[in-house]
This record gives C-alpha cells, sequence and structure tokens, in this order.
C-alpha cells in the first residue's frame, strides 16, 4: 500500500514524518516537485474556471497515481477548496485511475472522530498513542519550520553571500526529517535558529518593507506564485508574510475575532476563506510602517475577488500603494516581472521623496 | 564637446529613439515599425538617427525600455534597462512636472499612473486581455479597408457612434461586422470603436483609480484624434497630448540614462554587430525551459529562461 498527498511548498517534510511514523508498514510517496508538465496534467483534466491550486493538487495528485499510489490525501477548507477531495475524486476515477481519498478537514474543522475512522481505512490497527505524539512533534516542527521562515523572509534580501540562507533551511529540513523524539527536535531548532542569527547581513535603515496577503495556496507554493518572494528578495526588500500553516490550522479561530474587531469599520461578516483576514491585515500594514502591500490570489478565487476592492479602499484612505496579482497556469512571467519592477520603482521613488 | 543620451522604446508595434542632452531638450528622434523583429528595427533606428545628430555632440549613455528591453540593452550594452511605466512617468515628468494623471494606450498593453508631488503613487496595467489597444484597432482598421492614421479623422466625422460590445476583441469584432452588415455607416462604427475603447480602458485598467487633472494622454494610440475626443466627452476634463506624446518612454528613459551615466561613451554604430539569439527547450528535468541564448558577435553574453539557475 502507498499513501501520497499533493504538496505544498516544504510542508511536505513534515507531512512525510508524521504519516511514515503512524504507518511504518505503508509506503508514503513524496509528491514529486511541480514542474510546468504537472500544471500541464492539471489544467487538462480540470474545469477550465476552477481556482488554480485544483490544478495544481489535482496535477500532483495525478503523478503521484503514476507512481502506483493508491490512498490520497487531500484537505479541505472554507471556499471551494472544500469541494475539492470529491471533484478531485470524480476527475481522476473518470480517468480511470483506482484509489481512496482521504479528506481529512472537511468545512474548515477538524473531528477527531472522524479523522480516526478515515485513519482506520490505511491500518485499521494503527496506534492511536504514537498518532498523538507524532501527531505533537509534527505540529511543532511546522512552527518552528513557520518562525525560521519568517526570520528568513525578513532577512534573506540582505544577505551578504548569496544563496547562505537558502542551503541552510535545506540543511535543516533534512535534519527535521531524521528526527526521533520531540526534545531532538527542539535542540535542532534551537540550534539552526542560531545559525540563522549568525548570518551576516546588511540591512540598512531606510530598507523597503512590504507586506503579502492573499489566497492561502498561492501565497505558500512558490510555483504558482511565480517565486514571488525570491525576485523581492532580489531588490533587497524586507517580506511580511501572515499566512503559514500554523497559522491555518492553530491561530486562525482566534485570530479571526481580533481582526473582525479591529476592522470592523470594513466587514461585519466572515466572507470566507481568508478574505476577511486578509482585510484586517491590509489595515494593520497601512497602519504600520510598510511601504507597500501585494496582494496575491490564483484566478477565479471568489472570496478574495470580494476583499478587492475593500483593499483598495483601505489603501487609498491611508494613500498607501497596492498591487494585484491574479494568478493562473496561463499567466506571462514577463508581464509579472514589469509590474513588479515598476512597483519597486514607485517604492524607492516614494521612499527618497 | 557637448555631451546627449539615446533613449531606446522597444515597443510591440513600433520602436521609438530619442536623443536628449543635458538640458533635456530633444535634439532628434525617430518613429519606426518593430515588425516582430526588435533587433533589426534598432539597428535601423540607430541607423537613422547616427546622421541626425549634431557633429559636436557625443552620446555618453543609452537607455532602454519596452518589452524588448532587456535584449537590445544587452546589444547596446545600455547603461541603464527599465520597465515602461517608470520610463513613462519619468519623461512626462520631465515636461509636466504639475501632472496627476498619465493615461497611456499602446501597442499591446495600457496603463493608467497616478502622481502626486511629482512621485508616482499607483498604477495599474491591463491585465488579462488586449482589447481596445493599439495592436486591436489597427487590425481593425484594415478590415474597414482604411488607414489607422486616418482614423481619428473619420471619427470626429460621425455624429451618431455605434455601441460595441468591446469588453473582448474577439466579440467587438463580430459585433463589429454585424453593425457593418446591417448597414451602419463606416463613419459611426469608426466612432464607436474609438468611444468603446475609451470605455473599456476606464472600466478595465481606470477600475478605482480616481482620475484627478491636469491629465496626460500619451502613447501611440494618443495620436488618434476620435479617442482623445471621447476621453474629454466621457471624463468632462481636458486633456492634455504632448506632440511627442508617443515618444515619452523613450524621452524617460533618456532621462534615467543621464541620470546613471558612468562616463562611458557609447557609439551607434552597429551595422557590423553579429547580434544572435538561439532559443532550445531543456529537458533535464519535467520543467522544460525554454531557454534562450544571446550572442554577440559570436560570444556568448547572457541567456535566459532557466528556472533552476543552471545555465
Amino acid at each position: 500500500m502507498k499513501i501520497a498527498f499533493p504538496q505544498m511548498g516544504d510542508y511536505y517534510v513534515p507531512a512525510n514524518y508524521l504519516l511514515s511514523h503512524i504507518f511504518p508498514n505503508v509506503k508514503v510517496i513524496k509528491a514529486p516537485k511541480i514542474t510546468n508538465k504537472t500544471v500541464e496534467i492539471g489544467t487538462k483534466y480540470s474545469p477550465e474556471f476552477v481556482c488554480t491550486p485544483f490544478k495544481y493538487t489535482l496535477g500532483t495528485m495525478i503523478e503521484c497515481l503514476e507512481e502506483k499510489a493508491d490512498i490520497l490525501i487531500q484537505m479541505g477548507g472554507g471556499c471551494r477548496y472544500g469541494y475539492y477531495a470529491e471533484v478531485q475524486e470524480k476527475i481522476i476515477k473518470d480517468i480511470g485511475y483506482e484509489c481512496t481519498i482521504i479528506n481529512l478537514v472537511t468545512e474548515g474543522v477538524t473531528r477527531f472522530k472522524r479523522i480516526n475512522k478515515l485513519l482506520k481505512i490505511i491500518n485499521p490497527k494503527y496506534s492511536k498513542i504514537k498518532a498523538l505524539y507524532y501527531s505533537f512533534i509534527t505540529f511543532k516542527m511546522v512552527k518552528y519550520m513557520d518562525e525560521i521562515d519568517n526570520y528568513i523572509r525578513e532577512n534573506i534580501g540582505f544577505e551578504i553571500k548569496k544563496g547562505t540562507f537558502e542551503s541552510l533551511k535545506k540543511e535543516m529540513l533534512i535534519e527535521f526529517s531524521h528526527i526521533k523524539r520531540y526534545k531532538e527536535l527542539k535542540q535542532t531548532y534551537k540550534k539552526y535558529l542560531n545559525k540563522f542569527h549568525k548570518i551576516k547581513i546588511h540591512k540598512p535603515d531606510n530598507r523597503i518593507k512590504i507586506g503579502i496577503i492573499g489566497e492561502l495556496y498561492t501565497i505558500m507554493e512558490p510555483f504558482s506564485n511565480y517565486f514571488l518572494e525570491k525576485q523581492l528578495a532580489k531588490h533587497h526588500i524586507e517580506i511580511k508574510r501572515f499566512t503559514n500553516v500554523h497559522y491555518l490550522l492553530f491561530e486562525k479561530a482566534k485570530k479571526t475575532k481580533k481582526y473582525k474587531k479591529y476592522a470592523k469599520e470594513y466587514f461585519k461578516y466572515n466572507m470566507g476563506a481568508d478574505a476577511s483576514d486578509n482585510i484586517a491585515r491590509c489595515k494593520y500594514l497601512c497602519e504600520n510602517d510598510y511601504d507597500g502591500i501585494i496582494h496575491i490570489k490564483s484566478s477565479f478565487c471568489t472570496p478574495e475577488i470580494g476583499a478587492m476592492p475593500i483593499i483598495n479602499k483601505i489603501a487609498s484612505t491611508y494613500q498607501k500603494p497596492v498591487l494585484f496579482f491574479s494568478f493562473d497556469t496561463t499567466t506571462s512571467e514577463t508581464g509579472i516581472k514589469t509590474r513588479l519592477e515598476a512597483f519597486y520603482d514607485m517604492l524607492e521613488m516614494r521612499k527618497n521623496k | 564637446m557637448k555631451e546627449c543620451y539615446l533613449g531606446v522604446d522597444i515597443g510591440s508595434i513600433s520602436t521609438k529613439g530619442v536623443i536628449i542632452d543635458n538640458d533635456n531638450n530633444i535634439l532628434t528622434s525617430s518613429y519606426i515599425w518593430t515588425e516582430g523583429n526588435p533587433v533589426q528595427a534598432v539597428k535601423k533606428l540607430l541607423n537613422i538617427l547616427k546622421d541626425k545628430i549634431p557633429k559636436d555632440y557625443k552620446v555618453k549613455g543609452i537607455g532602454t525600455t519596452g518589452s524588448a528591453r532587456k535584449l537590445i540593452g544587452l546589444m547596446l550594452n545600455a547603461n541603464i534597462v527599465k520597465n515602461e511605466i517608470t520610463a513613462h512617468a519619468i519623461g512626462t515628468l520631465t515636461f509636466y512636472p504639475n501632472v496627476r494623471t498619465i493615461l497611456e494606450i499602446g501597442g499591446q498593453d495600457s496603463k493608467i499612473i497616478l502622481i502626486k508631488n511629482g512621485i508616482i503613487t499607483n498604477y495599474a496595467m491591463n491585465t488579462l486581455c488586449a482589447a481596445g489597444t493599439g495592436s486591436f484597432l489597427s487590425s481593425q482598421a484594415k478590415r474597414l479597408g482604411i488607414n489607422v492614421e486616418e482614423f481619428g479623422d473619420y471619427a470626429l466625422k460621425s455624429k451618431n457612434p455605434v455601441k460595441i460590445a468591446a469588453r473582448c476583441t474577439v466579440f467587438a469584432e463580430s459585433d463589429l461586422v454585424h453593425k457593418a452588415g446591417v448597414g451602419y455607416p463606416k463613419e459611426d462604427i469608426i466612432a464607436g470603436l474609438c468611444k468603446s475603447v475609451v470605455l473599456n480602458y476606464l472600466n478595465n485598467v481606470g477600475k478605482g483609480k480616481k482620475i484627478i487633472p491636469p491629465i496626460i494622454f500619451q502613447g501611440g494610440v494618443s495620436k488618434n484624434k476620435g479617442v482623445v475626443k471621447y476621453f474629454k466627452e466621457i471624463l468632462k476634463e481636458d486633456i492634455i497630448v504632448d506632440e511627442n506624446s508617443h515618444l515619452m518612454g523613450a524621452i524617460g528613459i533618456a532621462v534615467l540614462a543621464k541620470k546613471n551615466k558612468n562616463g562611458n561613451e557609447y557609439s551607434l554604430e552597429m551595422q557590423n554587430l553579429k547580434f544572435i539569439t538561439k532559443g532550445f527547450e531543456c529537458h533535464r528535468c519535467s520543467n522544460n525551459c525554454e531557454l534562450l541564448k544571446i550572442y554577440r558577435n559570436d560570444e556568448l553574453v547572457d541567456s535566459w529562461g532557466s528556472k533552476c539557475g543552471k545555465y
């Protein structure tokens, strides 16, 4: 039996860790890195006007099926993402693959009873205690990864020797994937945190700071946003990003209420997915000393389309520039570069006035 | 010896070259068609410009902008390569320091730039479709059997412009065929087309942007009197169209080249330069990157398009 899951950013490390420890007798297939071929396959079998993450995840799922996976794991969220698992299952079966799709999170809610039932499909005799212990380690791992990522994002644009941050992070991920106990994880994290802080950087006081907000998948999977963060880092920009897996799993429920209170003049009801969060974040970025905001989403992402006019309004009230990107599988990379360059020029002009 | 600076704006349809002196006076300029071959077009452009520079001037800086800016930047050894949004804003600000809004419609793209106190505060560019840009107008002109240059004059003759569904180029064209088929006169159709360009621009690029006067309209389409007329009518504001409105991008990049000069002197002699690009697809991984290798006098100067950084 082989399990696989669609990948996003570097989160295959904790996901792989968790699954291979709960089910030691089952092979976990590491989904191949997303490439143009993945996107091509995904686009071929997806409905045309579905949001882009659907195409990406379907593409990786099919690539995993080609490697003989039997069980695919998918999640669901509070927008169209909630229907992904069911629709993808239907498409995959229509193509003619044999497999089971397990949807761990439906309607954005995590219920242990349901998950227990689903995990029994993979192995009816799996150890619950082990599962809980390794889930704990995995969630801590996600937390540590996200913390390190936040530090990297703030500093990578200013590294003196190019590529130091990236190579150190790769090293860290490899070490994370071989961890046995929680204590070991904590020690490794501290060791690398230290190493990251020791990397020499040159951070000028008048540096440009940008906040990135938007739809979660496009933000977290660098291939789907055409390596936006890397491009910005090349221009020596400090990046602030709110969305990561730790936020979605543990902080969102609490934060959403706070956000609602904080930006109550702009929205009253939740707008689905992260749309209302992004409005509040936009206000936060405007009120703090950020120079610009980049809002990214996949094409046809309905909640974010609803948030865009409000974000525009907030930005014009506070006189901050916003750049909107809508990524599709056929977006031209040149167009993105031109707009990004112009945005950067504009921020620099405003800074030096 | 006096100093001068060359700005080249290589667009999808036309290639513009401007030479300015230290006080931003235009010494000479040229406007030719790109015809899908930017390298050839720039060679031709430089050949024209070279003879027109006054004898006692030396070129001290070259800047490139437009869609082929990177390639031509390499070819000319330019000291600055910048995107067209910045170039247009800088060019316009040189002549109109008080401008608040720049409307620009070019061959393939249209943009709006908002300016306050001489600083760009916001901008937008068309995202999805080229409906309502220069190439659309010129292809429609061809359909109707008239020159693009006469388009404006035709439009001004009309008293009753037809309504054209201009959300998308393909729909606009079929609507156009339909309107011609039911017997509307040519002038009314052309005027309707000009009006739809304006409406499409304001609904798409200008969406959510406050258009504050003084407004400057530039890019190739600004030479179309019909479009200018409908901009005035719909915005109910005065629209300034500079006589050099089609050259603003090139002027802007020349100004930037002047600011960025490094003391080098440039030659405009390009006739014998061998500048070749070779494209191929890399099959090392499933990314299948389209790579482009650029040779300058048989020497590899750069290669583009690699996702993994191998090339």
